[in-house]
C-alpha cells in the first residue's frame, strides 16, 4: 500500500438473517466509518445484506499457505469424527 | 471485458529463483482446475501477467464511465435516465472489485491509478470513441457489452480466484446491461424514421469497433499460449469474435438493421458467418493513443484525480487526528 | 387556490427538489474524488430520481389530466419548476457539494419525516420511503463535512467557504407561501417554523462537529418555489430537456 492511498478493509455482508457473514470483497476508506458506508454503497447496491461487517486488511490474522499440510491435514485421518466410520444396523432407528 | 492486452505476457522471474519443481507443482495444480489464492506460490510471470490483465480490465471499467455518462443529463425519460445511471454505476463497482482482485497480487491501487493516469496502462479501445446520439448507448449496451460478455464468461473459471470470484460478480451484475442497450435500440427502430436512421448510423459506427474489441487475431501472438496453459484464457481471440458475430448478426436483422459490412455471409457449411477483414490499423492508432477520445478521456479522469486530491488527504488528516485522539 | 390545486403544486415542488438535485449529482459522475465515492453519489442520485419519479406520477395522478412522469418532469418552461435555489446551485467542488448536501438533506430529512403523517396517503407513502433514503444520506454528507472541517488546513478553509457561500440559499426553505400554508393547514402537512428551529439546531451540531463556523444570518435568496431561478438553471434544463425538445412526442 502506498502511503497516502485509504487503507483497504475486507467487507463481509449477511444476506439475511439467520446466515452467517460472508467475504464479500474489499473498499478503501480513510476511517472506519466510511469504510461501513462505503462498503454499504458498493455490495449492497441490489439488496445484497442485512448486516455488514468491515475490518481493516491489515487486521486479519491468516494461517500461511507454506504450512498447509502441517495445519490441515492431520485432520484428514480422523475418520472416526465422522458419523459414517460407524456401522449401525439398518433396522436400529433414531440413531 | 477489455483484456486486449492480455497477450502481453509478464516478465519471467528476474532473479531465476523459481525452481522447474515449483512450476511443475504449479502447473499441475492448474491442470487439476485447482485455483490459485492470493498468498500461494505462482510464478512472477503469472502474476505479472495477471496484474497487468486485470488492471487493464478494471481501467476499462472506469474510463468506460465516460461515453455512457456523456448521455446521463440529456436521457431521454426519467426511467432510462436511472437505468443509464445504475449501469454506469455498476461500471464504477466493476472497476472497484477489479482493482481489489489486482491488489491481492501485491500491487496498490494508487500505483495501477498512476499507471493509468500517465498513460503506461491501456484500457480497451472501445472507449476511445465518442457517443454522438441517444442510440449510442443502445448500441454500446448491445454489442459493446455483448461483446464483453462473450470475453467475461469464461474469466469467471480463471485459474486465479480473486479474479474469477469477482468476474462471477461482475457478469451476474451486468445481465441487464446488454438487454437494456438491446431494448433501446429495439424502441429506436419501432420509432419514428428519424429514429430508426439514429440507431442504423449507431450500428454502423460501433459494429467495428466491437469487433476490435477482442483483440487481433491469436496467430500474431506468441503469448497466448502461455495464458490458455495457465488457464487465464480459454478461448483464442478469434473463437470469441466469431460466436459474437454469429449471435448479433441475427440480432441485428430482427432489428431491420444492416451490418455495415457488404461481405458479411453466412457460410452454410462451417455454420458461421463470413466477414471481411478488420482494419487493424485503426485499432493500433487508437491503442497507441490516437483514437477520436483519448486525449479527452484522460483529460477528464486526470482532472477528477487532481481535484479529489485534497479531500482525499483531508479524510487521512481527519483520520489521525481521531487516531490520536483515541490512543 | 384550492387545497387540491395547492396539494398537486405542493408535491410537483418536492419532484422538483429531487429531480435538479439529482440532476446535478448526475454532473458529477467519473469526478468523484475516489472510486467508493463514485459508488455512493451515484446511489444517490439513483434515490433523488426514483423521488421525482413517485412525486411526479402523484401529482399527475391527482391532477388527473393524464400527464404521466415525464410530461411532468421534461415539458414544462423553466418559471413552471419550483425548486428550491440551493438545489440548482452548480457543484462547484467536493466541498461544495458536500455543504449543500448538507443543508438541504438536513432540511430534506425534517420535512419528509413530517410529510409520513399528513393527511395525503400518496405523499405520505412517498415521504416513507424516501425518509429512509435520505437520512442515509445525510449521514454520508455530514461525515465528509466533518472530515472537512476537521481535516486539513486546506480543507478547513474550504469548507468554511462553502458554508458561506451557500448560506444565503437557506432561508427560501423556511419562508412559507400559500402552497406551504394550505397543505398545512388543510393536510396536515409540515410547519416551517417549527421546522426551522429543528434544522438550526441539526445543522449547528454538524457545523459544530466540523470546527466550522455557522454563518451569520443575511440577506437570504429566493424565487425558485415562485419560479424565479437563478441563472445556471436555465443550462441545467436545457440539458434535460434536450432530447424530449428536439424529438417532441417520440418514444425512448
Amino acid at each position: 500500500m502506498s502511503k497516502d492511498e485509504w487503507p483497504l478493509y475486507e467487507v463481509f455482508i449477511r444476506s439475511k438473517s439467520g446466515l452467517s457473514h460472508r467475504h464479500a470483497g474489499s473498499v478503501h476508506a480513510a476511517d472506519d466509518d466510511m469504510a461501513l458506508t462505503n462498503a454499504r454503497d458498493t455490495y449492497t447496491r441490489r439488496n445484497e445484506g442485512v448486516s455488514i461487517w468491515v475490518v481493516r486488511s491489515d487486521r486479519i490474522v491468516a494461517s500461511d499457505p507454506a504450512e498447509t499440510a502441517a495445519f490441515f491435514e492431520p485432520a484428514e485421518d480422523k475418520i472416526y469424527r465422522h458419523p459414517t466410520f460407524y456401522e449401525i444396523p439398518d433396522e436400529v432407528d433414531n440413531l | 471485458m477489455y483484456t486486449q492486452g492480455l497477450d502481453q505476457a509478464g516478465k519471467s522471474d528476474p532473479a531465476g529463483a523459481e525452481t522447474k519443481a515449483q512450476l511443475d507443482a504449479f502447473q499441475a495444480r492448474v491442470d487439476a482446475e485447482e485455483k490459485i489464492e492470493a498468498k500461494d506460490w505462482m510464478p512472477e510471470a503469472y502474476r505479472r501477467t495477471l496484474i497487468r490483465q486485470i488492471s487493464q480490465h478494471a481501467h476499462s471499467e472506469i474510463i468506460g464511465m465516460q461515453p455512457e455518462g456523456n448521455w446521463l443529463t440529456r436521457a431521454p425519460t426519467l426511467k432510462r435516465k436511472a437505468i443509464l445511471l445504475a449501469k454506469v454505476q455498476d461500471e464504477a463497482g466493476h472497476g472497484l472489485y477489479l482493482y481489489g482482485a489486482a491488489e491481492t497480487l501485491g500491487i496498490s491501487r494508487d500505483r495501477m491509478v498512476a499507471d493509468l493516469l500517465s498513460g503506461k496502462a491501456k484500457y480497451s479501445s472501445i472507449f476511445n470513441y465518442p457517443t454522438l446520439t441517444w442510440a449510442d448507448i443502445g448500441a454500446i449496451g448491445w454489442l459493446v457489452d455483448g461483446a464483453a460478455i462473450m470475453n467475461q464468461i469464461p474469466l469467471c473459471r480463471c485459474s486465479y480466484g480473486p479474479y474469477s470470484r469477482a468476474m462471477v460478480r461482475i457478469c451476474k451484475e451486468e445481465s441487464f446491461h446488454q438487454r437494456q442497450g438491446y431494448e433501446i435500440m429495439l424502441t429506436l427502430c419501432r420509432g419514428t424514421d428519424e429514429q430508426k436512421a439514429m440507431a442504423q448510423d449507431a450500428l454502423n459506427r460501433f459494429w467495428w469497433p466491437s469487433l476490435m474489441m477482442f483483440g487481433p487475431s491469436d496467430a500474431a501472438s506468441k503469448h497466448s499460449a502461455q495464458s490458455m496453459a495457465w488457464k487465464i484464457k480459454r478461448f483464442s481471440n478469434d473463437e470469441l469474435r466469431q460466436k459474437f458475430i454469429d449471435v448479433t448478426v441475427p440480432q441485428a436483422e430482427y432489428l431491420g438493421l444492416k451490418v455495415p459490412d457488404d461481405k458479411l455471409r453466412f457460410d452454410e457449411e462451417t455454420g458461421h458467418y463470413e466477414h471481411s477483414d478488420i482494419d487493424w490499423q485503426e485499432f493500433f492508432d487508437v491503442i497507441a493513443g490516437n483514437g477520436p477520445c483519448n486525449e479527452q478521456r484522460m483529460a477528464k479522469r486526470r482532472k477528477a484525480h487532481d481535484d479529489g486530491a485534497w479531500v482525499r488527504e483531508a479524510a487521512r488528516a481527519h483520520a489521525a487526528k481521531r487516531a490520536k485522539a483515541a490512543a | 387556490m384550492t387545497p387540491d390545486a395547492a396539494l398537486i403544486r405542493y408535491v410537483t415542488r418536492l419532484g422538483d427538489n429531487a429531480l435538479v438535485l439529482g440532476q446535478r449529482m448526475i454532473e458529477l459522475v467519473a469526478a468523484s474524488p475516489e472510486l467508493e465515492e463514485e459508488l455512493a453519489n451515484a446511489n444517490f442520485a439513483l434515490d433523488y430520481i426514483g423521488q421525482a419519479r413517485m412525486l411526479y406520477t402523484h401529482a399527475g395522478e391527482r391532477e388527473g389530466q393524464g400527464r404521466n412522469e415525464d410530461d411532468v418532469a421534461f415539458l414544462r418552461a423553466e418559471h413552471e419548476y419550483r425548486n428550491l435555489l440551493l438545489v440548482e446551485q452548480p457543484n462547484g467542488h467536493f466541498g461544495d457539494s458536500t455543504v449543500r448536501a448538507v443543508l438541504f438533506e438536513s432540511f430534506y430529512v425534517l420535512l419528509l419525516d413530517a410529510l409520513t403523517r399528513c393527511d395525503d396517503e400518496g405523499l405520505a407513502g412517498i415521504a416513507a420511503r424516501a425518509v429512509k433514503e435520505v437520512r442515509y444520506h445525510l449521514k454520508h454528507s455530514s461525515q465528509w463535512l466533518v472530515r472537512l472541517g476537521d481535516g486539513t488546513e486546506e480543507s478547513h478553509v474550504r469548507a468554511q467557504q462553502s458554508l458561506n457561500d451557500l448560506w444565503r440559499f437557506t432561508g427560501e426553505m423556511f419562508a412559507d407561501d400559500e402552497v406551504d400554508r394550505i397543505v398545512r393547514d388543510e393536510f396536515d402537512g409540515p410547519d416551517l417554523n417549527v421546522i426551522a428551529g429543528q434544522w438550526r439546531q441539526a445543522v449547528a451540531a454538524i457545523v459544530g462537529a466540523a470546527t466550522l463556523e455557522m454563518p451569520a444570518d443575511g440577506w437570504m435568496a429566493s424565487g425558485g418555489k415562485s419560479g424565479r431561478h437563478t441563472e445556471h438553471f436555465g443550462y441545467l434544463l436545457a440539458d434535460l430537456q434536450y432530447m424530449q425538445r428536439v424529438y417532441p412526442g417520440a418514444a425512448w
